[in-house]
């Protein structure tokens, strides 16, 4: 455990256990937990295609996700209920299989990201972690007060004159960012768990919504370290064992 | 005095022409009630002051610089949220001093978790005493029993004589009576 083998994975995988509860806080107030899944998906879909066209899949994954962040809203005009966020993820998965499926270079790329390997992630991967997770953070930091305001008053928000394409981008293309960030790290699964099961619990649970920031970031961060330590001894991968622990967490605290 | 905002002949609606061409204007300290049948745009007319609904003729004046703050009939979507009474006074920026004694003790309940007539002042409350100029109400006694109802009337009054115009659209003829100083009644369109 001590050995820089899984330090790097794990301070990697913990920078994004810390962002991604507070991440799924705001989807979760904008009623947009899917998007979370559907930029998995695609970031997926993007690594997957850039290591075919031999480019980093980091920055494949990266771009592919910010530009379902930035078009999301566009297409969130033609498409009602969400629609535009399934055609996302089945698309995304769709075209992940299918270049796992038939291309050797993206076969074992492809496990690691549905499976959810932490243990393949390396010193790029952690400061990319590091580096996201601080910007992510000082992102929502910026974007909470104008976010709540848009939801609970949105006639309040528009009469004040504050421009909601900044704020409604911005964070779709942070969200975005942190998927592609996370899945890249904790794989598909593992990314979608930590950003949907911890803030579903903090908002049954929570008084107000510091409460419930910090109850999300709790959960998400003692599920991280418990599934890691789990998956390193029972020798299982990390994603699944993750998703897992979530889930009974979820089933006894809900 | 300068008012506020100055509306002569104003025809307002979204897609097309809702009302009928209506004079409006609103003073510092002033409160102003709107009234009129169901579905002669009492409500557009407000949205068009606040900047959201289209001003298809006439003309229409705001203060330059002038804060508005606004409350529509939509009640504001926080079940399920982990949101508490205070954290929706710190969005506004509204103050908890004045409020109700049945609603000053459960400032740090949740909102999903008060009442609905509670809910609702707290939401409205939120919004009256949001730092603002000019603060537009569409129908605040909807939901508010009659102690509400005269808590409210007491509150615009104080809420006035610190400096704001207040705009207010209601169908509740005593409330308008005891609250406003001045009444505008909008017509129903010419039947033919």
């Amino acid at each position: 455990m001590w050995n820089d083998l899984f330090l790097v994975p794990f301070f990697a995988g913990l920078a994004l256990a810390v962002l991604l509860p507070l991440l799924g806080c705001f989807l979760r107030l904008r009623d947009e937990w899917l998007a979370a899944l559907a930029y998995a998906h695609v970031a997926a879909a993007g690594a997957l295609l850039a290591l075919v066209a031999a480019v980093a899949p980091a920055v494949g994954g990266v771009a592919a996700a910010a530009a379902a962040g930035a078009g999301k809203r566009l297409l969130a005009r033609r498409f009602s209920g969400g629609a535009h966020l399934a055609l996302f993820l089945i698309g995304g998965w769709a075209l992940a299989v299918l270049l796992a499926a038939n291309q050797p270079l993206a076969e074992r790329l492809g496990h690691a990201l549905f499976d959810g390997q932490l243990y393949f992630a390396g010193t790029g991967e952690l400061w990319l972690a590091v580096v996201g997770c601080a910007a992510g953070l000082v992102l929502l930091w910026r974007l909470s007060q104008p976010l709540l305001l848009a939801h609970v008053y949105p006639d309040l928000f528009r009469a004040r004159g504050l421009p909601a394409w900044p704020v409604e981008t911005g964070f779709d293309l942070a969200a975005a960012l942190g998927l592609a960030l996370a899945t890249m790290t904790l794989g598909v699964m593992g990314a979608f768990a930590l950003v949907f099961v911890p803030p579903w619990l903090a908002f049954r649970r929570a008084r107000d919504w510091r409460g419930g920031l910090l109850l999300a970031l709790a959960i998400g961060v003692v599920a991280y370290v418990a599934a890691f330590a789990l998956a390193l001894a029972l020798d299982q991968p990390f994603g699944p064992v993750l998703a897992l622990l979530l889930v009974l967490v979820g089933l006894v605290i809900a | 005095m300068t008012p506020l905002f100055a509306a002569e002949a104003v025809v307002a609606g979204w897609e097309g022409p809702v009302t009928q061409p209506v004079d409006l204007a609103a003073a510092p300290c002033e409160i102003v009630g709107l009234t009129g049948p169901n579905g002669v745009g009492k409500s557009t007319l407000l949205a068009a002051i606040a900047g959201r609904a289209r001003v298809f003729s006439g003309s229409l004046e705001r203060r330059p610089g002038l804060r508005i703050a606004v409350q529509t009939q939509e009640v504001p979507p926080v079940d399920g949220l982990p949101l508490s009474g205070r954290n929706l006074l710190a969005l506004t920026g509204a103050v908890a001093e004045g409020l109700p004694v049945w609603l000053a003790g459960r400032l740090d309940e949740r909102l999903d978790r008060l009442s609905g007539g509670q809910r609702h002042y707290l939401a409205l409350w939120a919004v009256l005493e949001a730092p603002a100029d000019l603060v537009l109400l569409d129908e605040p006694t909807n939901n508010l029993d009659a102690a509400g109802t005269a808590h409210l009337a007491e509150r615009l009054r104080a809420r006035a004589a610190r400096g704001a115009g207040i705009v207010v659209v209601s169908h509740d003829a005593g409330f308008v009576a005891a609250a406003c100083h001045r009444v505008v009644n909008v017509d129903a369109p010419d039947v033919e």
